[in-house]
């Protein structure tokens, strides 16, 4: 084929991506590039091209700020609770819902526990703010046994492990679907093979079905490695207040609170940067080495 | 395979009350909310509401139904769909058929390919994107809320992924009787991912309808919030003063918690309606993008 040709046969391809890699380069690549307001003493007025350019004040007093230790502590903890627990929950349910025989209670069962996953959180705040009122319904059942009403969403200890109960009841189901088509992919003669040498479900479970799972498990675990930074901010912005911002504060509330309620563009701006870079390293890390074990690509 | 041993038995039998447990688990909030907002203040306020409505009254779902405010947000938000599910739909096909060429046939791809798997990876995060919406001039447009997020890399590449399963026969078959990559893209892609694009369709509209933090982020005026925009505002507020002009009478079948409660819930019922579409599909379509062994 001829250069010319060829080109000329390209040329609605390039009219097709044209649009969407328009909107990408504005709305994704231009906020990159807005980055340089972190060192900035940032003017909306003046733009990102005009503000005076400040150098690394504002890392400085990100770090100084008592502050930003406190929310990148709450960020990080809250984070790897919610891996650990969002893991287990859904690993142990997957097991658990694969071994039910009736196909008809396995699909009602599915059908009720995946719906929380599609609820928008201000929808959830709205349904948890009655259930865990201290009237509400968990309030009550505690009652049964005589334990005195707790204020659960203004409770600071409490509140890193609400934020994991709620997030698990919400995605738990959800995320049973990967690791059960893991079960569902494991060869069924190795289940067989094992029945035969006495093995119980008990270490069914632990030599057979769990290994089958273990590509999945590690990929997911890799995965989520980039959300190490991001500890649920349409649940906590929907969930917290003052008085549990010792414990419930995360960096994407802080930001949201500093950045656009008090207009501190570019202390906000640097915090995030901070965790754009952390998040990036974290996600390309991940991704590496999910592609390294299991071949795991996205593209 | 026989189980011979009672513990065996005594396992699913427990196994099967944990999931009936777990499953009465995931309504009981919901049903306890349904229960306030179908309930009489009264009722509520005395704490007799548990997961069945006392006193029941379709008052407090009359009110709202009564109020600009909520037809405003409602409106806003079907126009939102509307808007954020075309454009978003048009942007991912536009971009995923060029993308499931070859390098070959496509030379640039490799190039763009990673112009949008970067930004999948990193972002410049919530500030600058805030001071780039607002220098592009859509604070307190309807756009602000579809333009930005039109681009949805995730579907781009489930798009993709689909493209490239369709046989290369059929699409060249039609490049040599003379058809360009329009004509095949509308002609023979389109029609055959009509399934696929239909699942799309329904997640993306569950998406727009459920977004609800860029309109308290680029709209200044609460009247240009979405339904989700606007029943967060009044989850948060501490007196949200919801009812105007009460009389005693109206004080004993609703208060802000049951006006709260019915809120919450006529913003749960399209996604819920959606449900059972969204579940026929979303199983095959996370796996889709997941785990290739």
């Amino acid at each position: 084929m001829k250069v010319g040709h060829r080109l000329r046969r390209e040329i609605p391809l390039y009219l097709m991506i044209l649009p969407p890699l328009a909107l990408l380069v504005i709305y994704n690549y231009g906020p990159m590039l807005g980055l340089v307001m972190a060192f900035q003493r940032f003017n909306p007025a003046l733009g990102f091209l005009k503000s005076p350019w400040v150098g690394l004040y504002y890392f400085q007093r990100m770090l100084i700020l008592p502050d930003v230790g406190r929310v990148i502590g709450n960020t990080l903890y809250i984070a790897t609770l919610k891996i650990v627990f969002d893991t287990v929950a859904a690993v142990v349910v997957a097991i658990l819902l694969a071994d039910i025989r009736s196909a008809r209670f396995k699909k009602t069962v599915q059908t009720i526990i995946y719906y929380p996953y599609f609820l928008s959180w201000v929808i959830l705040g709205g349904i948890f703010k009655d259930f865990l009122a201290v009237d509400g319904l968990v309030n009550r059942f505690l009652g049964l046994f005589g334990v005195a009403p707790i204020r659960f969403l203004s409770t600071a200890p409490l509140f890193p492990w609400i934020l994991v109960s709620t997030e698990v009841w919400q995605i738990t189901g959800f995320g049973t679907i990967l690791f059960l088509a893991a079960i569902l992919g494991i060869n069924p003669q190795l289940y067989e093979a094992a029945s035969l040498d006495g093995a119980g479900w008990l270490r069914r479970t632990w030599h057979v079905t769990l290994p089958g799972m273990r590509t999945t498990i590690v990929v997911m675990l890799l995965i989520s490695l980039g959300s190490i930074l991001n500890a649920g901010f349409d649940q906590i912005l929907n969930l917290y207040s003052t008085s549990v911002y010792s414990t419930g504060d995360v960096i994407d509330t802080w930001v949201y609170r500093a950045g656009i309620q008090q207009a501190q563009y570019s202390l906000a701006a640097a915090v995030g940067l901070f965790r754009s870079v952390v998040s990036f390293v974290l996600i390309a890390v991940g991704y590496y080495f999910a592609y390294k074990k299991a071949d795991y690509r996205v593209f | 395979m026989i189980d011979r041993s009672r513990a065996r038995t005594a396992f699913r039998v427990l196994n099967g009350t944990f999931f009936v447990l777990y499953a009465a688990l995931c309504l009981v909030p919901v049903l306890q909310v349904l229960a306030i907002s179908l309930s009489s203040n009264t009722a509520v306020v005395s704490g007799r509401v548990l997961l069945w409505p006392q006193m029941a009254t379709l008052r407090s779902y009359s009110y709202i139904l009564e109020k600009d405010a909520f037809w405003t947000a409602m409106q806003v938000s079907a126009v939102r769909v509307v808007l954020g599910v075309s454009v978003s739909m048009a942007m991912t096909v536009l971009a995923a058929y060029p993308l499931s060429l070859s390098k070959e046939k496509f030379r640039a791809r490799g190039a763009i390919v990673w112009l949008f798997l970067f930004a999948m990876l990193f972002s410049g995060g919530m500030i600058p994107t805030y001071m780039v919406v607002r220098y592009t001039g859509l604070i307190n447009s309807i756009w602000a809320l579809v333009v930005p997020c039109a681009v949805q890399i995730f579907n781009i590449v489930l798009m993709m992924n689909f493209f490239r399963s369709i046989p290369p026969d059929v699409s060249e078959s039609a490049e040599i009787d003379g058809a360009g990559h329009w004509l095949i893209l509308l002609r023979i892609y389109l029609p055959l991912s009509l399934p696929s694009l239909a699942t799309m369709v329904v997640f993306t509209m569950v998406f727009h309808w459920n977004s609800w933090f860029d309109g308290l982020l680029y709209m200044n005026e609460s009247v240009k919030y979405p339904m989700q925009t606007y029943l967060q505002a009044i989850l948060v507020q501490p007196n949200p003063r919801m009812i105007t002009k009460a009389t005693a009478e109206l004080l004993r079948l609703i208060s802000d918690r049951t006006l709260k409660a019915a809120q919450v819930f006529i913003a749960a019922i399209p996604v819920l309606l959606a449900y059972p579409f969204l579940q026929r599909f979303f199983v095959s379509g996370i796996l889709l993008g997941s785990v290739k062994e």
